[in-house]
């Protein structure tokens, strides 16, 4: 089986295979312009005749789980990152299966962390074929030399609900770490000392699995509240002494920066909501985790108080800096995906107006709408943009795949979105021709700012007209892009092959774009 | 093994520079090697350019090794030069195209408020300095240069002023003290400097000879340029005590600061908040710098994480006369700005008083009155200067007076 095949040029001017690991794939046809039709795939129908009825699913150890659920040559098996760069159980996992000869796995991460680089072994040695979810740092590195058995593929978090929900991957064993869970397999993420926050990275997968497996290391009598995992999905429940290393996985390292450059550019960012009418009494706005985007919440905080207005929701990744937002009332609720500090964590488990989402209710975009698109300020990151406002987030300019894409391309339905990015990096030019690999279509992003001058998109007529007379040094992203290179020198192209060795999925899993084998 | 040279810096943390190994050798021509974390982008440009520099000075055999963490090209050349020059004596030089937009000049009353310091070795602070809007920027030859690297430091901050674009901001070098201070000028005079620092300055003698050289470096190069300000630092109890001599000797210089660190240590205390201690030394610096006619500027505020701290220091630096101060991160920029500008109720003071001023020339009248008060010239004067002061620092439209209803 060829990992990849039939390469075509898609709505986005990127050659991808419309064959994807022996299965055929749908190429990119624009924002909102594939609409499958059909019905969502469906997990077996159980019965409760084969479960006690004592309730108490738990199993010995987590290699007889797997043996239970079938462990196999070739399945897909799926695990959640909500334990971040503390994980102690996707490798343990894969130990397992080595330690079996069981081979040519699919692992379905919800994202991965440097702590899941020992994967790596794996990969080489055939026990995994291929990671279909994220490659960050040294897996990334791996793929992108083309080590990869099989062909990795890129989702964004709703893109993962999606593929699921429509049957594009079938997930054959769920392993979800359980920060506290009850021997029925209902979980939580909100207690023990795993805690974790939410756990709605797991949802698609205990909802669609064939088999489900509920791993903790704090098992209290039914029933074990909140239920963010409901029991009555799960089949095996393992108890082991440490699923998470806690100080890893709220790990706090998130600070407001102190880099002036970058403050700069989170002062420009909330200078430009405020200006263009974008932050209002009642308005919403998605915070990120990075210095720079923290650093915007101080001045939005700033500009809400004086105000006295309130924020009606931020969506997070929330930590200390929103929490406060809510407990000072400049903020009414919080939706939150995931949690990044323990200030978080209490604030999710104690205080009703911060609550838990999942991709299905943010992200999915084969849904009934969801809340990406409700988002008044959405503001992101990227390592590349062009000229064409289209944005990177996988790749870095020397061609080596090294992120995931996170929620990222779901938040691109937000009302306004705003990239605040350095114009170059050390000697590497932002703002380009030609985004190495794209990630987000430039009519969804609207405003670049850089340290340099903020580009809004020409799409964006409503913002330029009422950013007319601003004191903010708007210019034009081709203007940006020529500062770049007359700094830096004009970059030459990354040494590329014509061996795709992963796909970047869009929100509605069409191809939006090949990452291609570097050139050693 | 030849004689080998190093120049830059490497390691953890470092960022837009280059560590350069140069070995002359006897045979085998030019052997390169370039480490680059920008080597798919870059490193074609980086071999071409160093091989030209080589070349330029006449080396035919040599080993360098370039370990680059995103150095800019004008970075690199200045550590190869630097280096070459460590190991041959050439009279030439390899020079980045002086930019059109680093041309500019600047007037002698224009503000000073803020003027930001920068190491005169740490091209990754250079790069962006200009994006924070201060009014000058200080590449410092001096203190922030650890002496075995003062001399690459000339190469770098020479570029710097070539290649490096401070966006308005007035473009200064501290030079270093005595006779390697003169030597310095050098690597500045020609490049478009509009001011120079000079420490420790206790004598006329010294700007005297700051000058000399200056003047000397212009008819060598037949150079056509802008003016040259200097910005005596008075650092020392003999530089307070001959402050009024010093900013009087010549007439370019615009601006008398003050340095407490080495001014208390001159006097065998310490410095403290509240700033005791240096009290007469700062009265002195004031009251020469406005006999002179010129700007007097305070010391920097050290603890960057402060900046409530900073405001108090900046509100006390006004009050005895300062025009501004120095600063050491680019935050203190604008509180430093802010801080200096008039307040509200200054300008509104302001325009009453300038209002009636300009009603009574209208009128002809020689005796300025508001209402039943009359108002003496040097507080009309004043009111001018805090209007000039408003309408710069865009706190006052220019068009003020005519929406201003007359009282």
């Amino acid at each position: 089986m060829n990992k990849f095949d039939k390469l075509v040029t898609n709505a986005a001017g990127r050659i991808v295979p419309t064959v994807i690991n022996g299965k055929p794939a749908v190429p990119y046809m624009g924002v909102g312009k594939y609409k499958p039709e059909g019905f969502r795939a469906a997990p077996k129908i159980a019965s409760c005749a084969d479960f006690p009825s004592d309730g108490n699913k738990t199993v010995p150890s987590l290699k007889d789980a797997l043996l239970k659920a079938g462990l196999r040559d070739g399945i897909t098996i799926s695990t959640h990152h909500h334990f971040r760069n503390g994980d102690l159980v996707a490798t343990q996992i894969f130990d397992i299966a080595h330690e079996l000869g069981i081979r040519d796995l699919v692992w379905y991460p919800s994202a991965s962390f440097p702590c899941h680089e020992p994967m790596t072994r794996y990969l080489e040695d055939g026990t995994i074929n291929r990671i279909e979810g994220s490659m960050n740092g040294a897996l990334g590195r791996f793929t992108s030399e083309g080590k990869m058995k099989g062909l990795g593929v890129l989702r964004s978090h709703g893109g993962r609900y999606q593929a699921v929900q429509d049957g594009e991957v079938h997930i054959d064993i769920a392993v979800i770490a359980a920060p506290t869970a009850d021997q029925f397999g209902d979980a939580n993420g909100v207690n023990g000392t795993a805690a974790c926050g939410p756990l709605g990275f797991a949802l698609a997968d205990s909802q669609y699995a064939d088999k489900v497996i509920v791993v903790t290391d704090n098992l209290v009598p039914f029933p074990c509240l909140p239920w963010q995992i409901n029991g009555n999905y799960v089949d095996y429940v393992v108890v082991m002494d440490k699923i998470g290393i806690p100080e890893k996985i709220v790990s706090g390292t998130t600070e407001i920066t102190k880099s002036p450059d970058r403050l700069l550019l989170a002062e420009w960012s909330a200078r430009f909501c405020d200006e263009a009418g974008l932050i209002y009494d009642g308005f919403s706005f998605q915070a990120g985790a990075g210095g720079t985007a923290l650093s915007i919440g101080i001045y939005f905080s700033e500009i809400l108080r004086a105000r006295k207005w309130k924020a009606r929701f931020a969506r997070g990744g929330s930590n200390k800096y929103l929490v406060q937002m809510l407990e000072e009332g400049l903020v009414e609720y919080i939706l939150d995906g995931q949690t990044f500090d323990l200030d978080g964590v209490r604030s999710m488990r104690d205080n009703p107006h911060h609550t838990w989402t999942s991709p299905f209710t943010s992200y999915n975009y084969h849904g009934k709408g969801n809340f990406s698109s409700m988002v008044d300020i959405v503001i992101l990151g990227a390592t590349e943009v062009d000229v064409n406002f289209n944005a990177n987030v996988v790749t870095h300019s020397d061609g080596y795949l090294l992120h995931g894409i996170g929620g990222w391309q779901n938040t691109l339905f937000g009302k306004c979105v705003i990239l605040p990015i350095p114009l170059f990096r050390d000697r590497m030019p932002v703002v380009r021709d030609r985004v190495t690999t794209i990630c987000g279509p430039g009519e969804l992003i609207d405003v670049i700012v850089t340290e340099r001058g903020i580009a809004i998109n020409p799409l964006r007529t409503d913002l330029i007209e009422k950013m007319k007379h601003s004191s903010l040094p708007i210019r034009t992203i081709e203007d940006l892009k020529a500062e770049a290179e007359k700094i830096c020198g004009v970059p030459a192209k990354p040494k590329l092959t014509d061996e795709v060795v992963a796909v970047v999925k869009w929100v509605d899993g069409t191809v939006l774009d090949s990452i291609w084998r570097v050139d050693l | 093994m030849g004689a080998t040279a190093t120049t830059g810096n490497k390691g953890k943390g470092v960022r837009s520079d280059c560590f350069i190994t140069l070995e002359l050798t006897d045979l085998g021509g030019i052997q390169l090697q370039v480490e680059s974390k920008v080597a798919v982008m870059y490193g074609d440009t980086i071999r071409k350019e160093a091989l030209e520099i080589l070349d330029f000075f006449g080396i035919k055999n040599a080993r360098l090794t370039i370990e680059d963490s995103g150095a800019l090209s004008l970075v690199l050349a200045a550590r190869i030069e630097a280096a070459i020059k460590k190991l041959i004596a050439s009279e030439k030089n390899w020079l980045p195209a002086l930019q059109e937009e680093n041309r500019y000049a600047t007037a002698k009353e224009r503000n000073r408020f803020s003027r930001l310091y920068l190491p005169g070795n740490s091209p990754s602070l250079m790069i962006n300095a200009g994006i924070h809007k201060p009014d000058g920027i200080i590449l410092d030859l001096e203190d922030a240069v650890a002496p075995d690297k003062k001399d690459e430091a000339r190469f770098l901050v020479r570029n710097a002023l070539c290649g490096i674009d401070f966006y308005g901001a007035e473009r200064m070098v501290r030079i270093n003290q005595g006779e390697r201070g003169i030597e310095d000028l050098d690597y500045l005079i020609p490049y478009n400097v509009n001011l120079i620092l000079l420490p420790k300055c206790e004598l006329p003698d010294q700007v005297h000879a700051v000058n000399k050289k200056i003047r000397e470096i212009v008819s060598r190069h037949s150079l056509s340029v802008n003016p040259i300000w200097i910005m005596p630092i008075i650092e020392s109890a003999l530089g307070v005590i001959n402050a009024y001599d010093i900013a009087s000797c010549s007439g370019n210089i615009v601006a008398l600061a003050i340095g407490l660190e080495d001014y208390t240590a001159d006097l065998g205390t310490k410095r403290t908040a509240e700033g005791t201690e240096s009290f007469f030394a700062r009265s002195m610096v004031v009251n020469a710098a406005r006999a002179a006619g010129i700007q007097p500027i305070d010391s920097v505020f050290s603890d960057v994480g402060d900046m409530e701290g900073l405001r108090q220091n900046v509100l006390r630096s006004k009050a005895l006369g300062f025009d501004g101060m120095g600063c050491i991160h680019p935050r203190q920029i604008v509180v430093i700005h802010e801080t200096f500008a008039p307040t509200p109720d200054e300008i509104e003071k302001a325009k009453k008083i300038v209002s009636a001023f300009h009603k009574a020339q209208e009128q002809g009248l020689g005796v300025v009155a508001l209402g039943t008060k009359m108002i003496d010239p040097p507080v009309v004067k004043r009111a001018l200067n805090t209007i000039n002061l408003a309408l710069k620092m865009n706190k006052l439209a220019e068009n003020w007076r005519e929406s201003y209803e007359q009282i």
